[in-house]
């Protein structure tokens, strides 16, 4: 079972909410699909996301994948650790391998993305 | 229900045991082929530092037999089959009367009047049939024994501590580029000093029958020497830190040898002709249109298969392969870059993305192993 603290995208990122800042990764599915993570390119603070739409790129040895936004909003963050330790997203994914801080702009939106049973069967329907 | 679209796949007779050891399978070239058995970096690792065994059953095999052999390959091929010593082995490649390159190959000279030729997976019918056509005239004739042959690679500097104990071969005795016959655990095998992955390590030919029982004995020993099992993804990253070609990248049909800084295996001073000669002579004469460097990205991203490399406003040439190198920590690729672009030390840019990331040419390969 994954977080139940969390919801989740079709995308395989995940948004946790508390107040109106929201922390935004991948999943543990995602990033085992994609093996081990060298590079993350991600947007920095200020800029706007537009749910849906692509914010950054994770790259692994074989492979190169976009990042959607789970909802709108504005970056308050990135993980700037991830540039030196970008394997943090395999090894944490919920945690240290988190990417971006967000202010999110329409609460409503967290209502159409997925719960962690959702979730769960989606990965499982592979 | 079989999808009628699907293209028929080679298995491997290995593929019920990669699964077992938890491979992720693709589709490679026709064949379903392991390509990570866990993670990528650590499989690459292991052979830099201890010994890896990769399955190639997917690799061409084509004997060519006769008097003629050596003479009919020389004149196929651009390199020179017909000088090579019995037991010993060149890379080679194929090309068209144009001199674009249809393959690349290691040619093995088995007897004074048998070769091996190794083709790769996705062009060995090309190969098979193209060798077919080109021995025409000769007294030699074509056996193409790819789904008859299984080949198995261990490579690592722990190779022949694994390999030794098992075989009769006299491995301390076989250089770099020789092979020779004998038994690996028991099991006719033709044993061969070669790689694609910049370690020193040895390639063994088996009848296909024999591959599941000659797996199951050297990766006991692989294991015994704290190595294990490496797939597709880390041969990948392997031959490109050692500056190695991959068809469908680096060479293709619309790329000379000389363009891919592999002239020195275009052997013009042959007798007699050969297929693409009097192409491959005017670019000896004239130079290559453009030339394939090392380049290390020293802004951040990787830059993939497709970039477009810049040198300010002028697009200088194209990515043909790229990664996050394991062993250097830093993004590497190999590019085709304008020859006056090409020398060591030259900036230019990648475009990765809407970004343009700054690159520096360097000499091939990225990583040489100690002597």
């Amino acid at each position: 079972m994954v977080p139940t603290d969390l919801r989740y995208t079709n995308d395989h990122e995940w948004i946790r909410v508390a107040d109106d800042e929201a922390t935004i990764g991948i999943t543990a599915y995602a990033a085992d699909q994609l093996g081990d993570i060298v590079f993350v390119e991600l947007p920095y603070a200020g800029r706007a996301l537009d749910q849906s739409a692509a914010f950054g790129v994770v790259e692994s040895v074989k492979a190169v994948s976009d990042l959607f936004a789970p909802v709108s909003g504005e970056v308050t963050a990135s993980n700037e650790e991830l540039a030196r330790n970008p394997e943090l997203v395999n090894s944490d994914p919920y945690g240290a391998g988190w990417m971006l801080k967000v202010r999110v702009a329409d609460a409503g939106q967290l209502d159409g993305l997925l719960d962690a049973e959702a979730y769960d069967a989606l990965i499982a329907a592979g | 229900m079989t999808d009628a679209l699907d293209l028929p796949v080679h298995l491997t007779p290995l593929t019920d045991t990669h699964t077992a050891l938890g491979a992720r399978l693709i589709e490679f070239s026709g064949w379903l082929m392991p390509v990570q058995y866990g993670s990528i970096i650590d499989e690459h690792r292991t052979v830099r530092e201890r010994v890896g065994l990769f399955d190639l059953s997917h690799m061409g095999e084509l004997y060519v037999e006769g008097p003629d052999a050596g003479t009919a390959l020389a004149s196929a091929l651009v390199s020179d089959p017909a000088s090579l010593a019995i037991g010993r082995a060149h890379y080679s490649m194929i090309c068209t009367p144009a001199g674009g390159i249809i393959d690349d190959l290691i040619v093995y000279r088995l007897a004074e009047t048998r070769f091996l030729v190794v083709a790769n997976a996705g062009n060995a019918t090309i190969v098979s049939d193209a060798l077919a056509e080109r021995l025409e005239g000769f007294k030699a004739v074509l056996d193409d024994r790819s789904l008859a042959s299984g080949l198995l690679a261990v490579q690592g500097p722990r190779a022949m501590e694994v390999l030794g104990p098992l075989t009769d071969v006299d491995l301390g005795g076989l250089r770099y580029y020789a092979a020779a016959d004998g038994a690996v655990a028991g099991i006719p095998a033709l044993v061969a000093r070669t790689g694609y992955t910049g370690e020193d390590g040895f390639e063994v030919f088996v009848d296909t029958a024999q591959t599941v029982a000659l797996w199951g004995a050297l990766i006991e020993a692989v294991r015994g020497a704290d190595g294990g099992p490496i797939g597709l993804g880390a041969r990948d990253t392997l031959r490109l830190e050692a500056g190695m070609p991959l068809y469908g990248n680096e060479l293709d049909l619309d790329t000379n040898p000389y363009e891919a800084g592999l002239g020195r295996v275009v052997k013009l001073g042959k007798p007699g002709d050969f297929v693409g000669r009097a192409a491959l002579d005017k670019v000896a004469v004239d130079g290559p249109a453009r030339r394939l460097v090392g380049l290390i990205v020293e802004g951040r991203g990787i830059a993939r298969h497709g970039h477009p490399v810049w040198v300010g406003e002028r697009r200088t040439g194209v990515v043909t392969s790229g990664t996050q190198s394991p062993t250097l920590g830093v993004p590497i690729a190999m590019a085709y870059v304008a020859p006056g672009d090409a020398e060591p030390g030259t900036v230019v840019e990648v475009e990765i993305r809407d970004a343009r990331v700054p690159a520096r040419v360097v000499a091939l390969p990225f990583y040489r192993r100690d002597a």
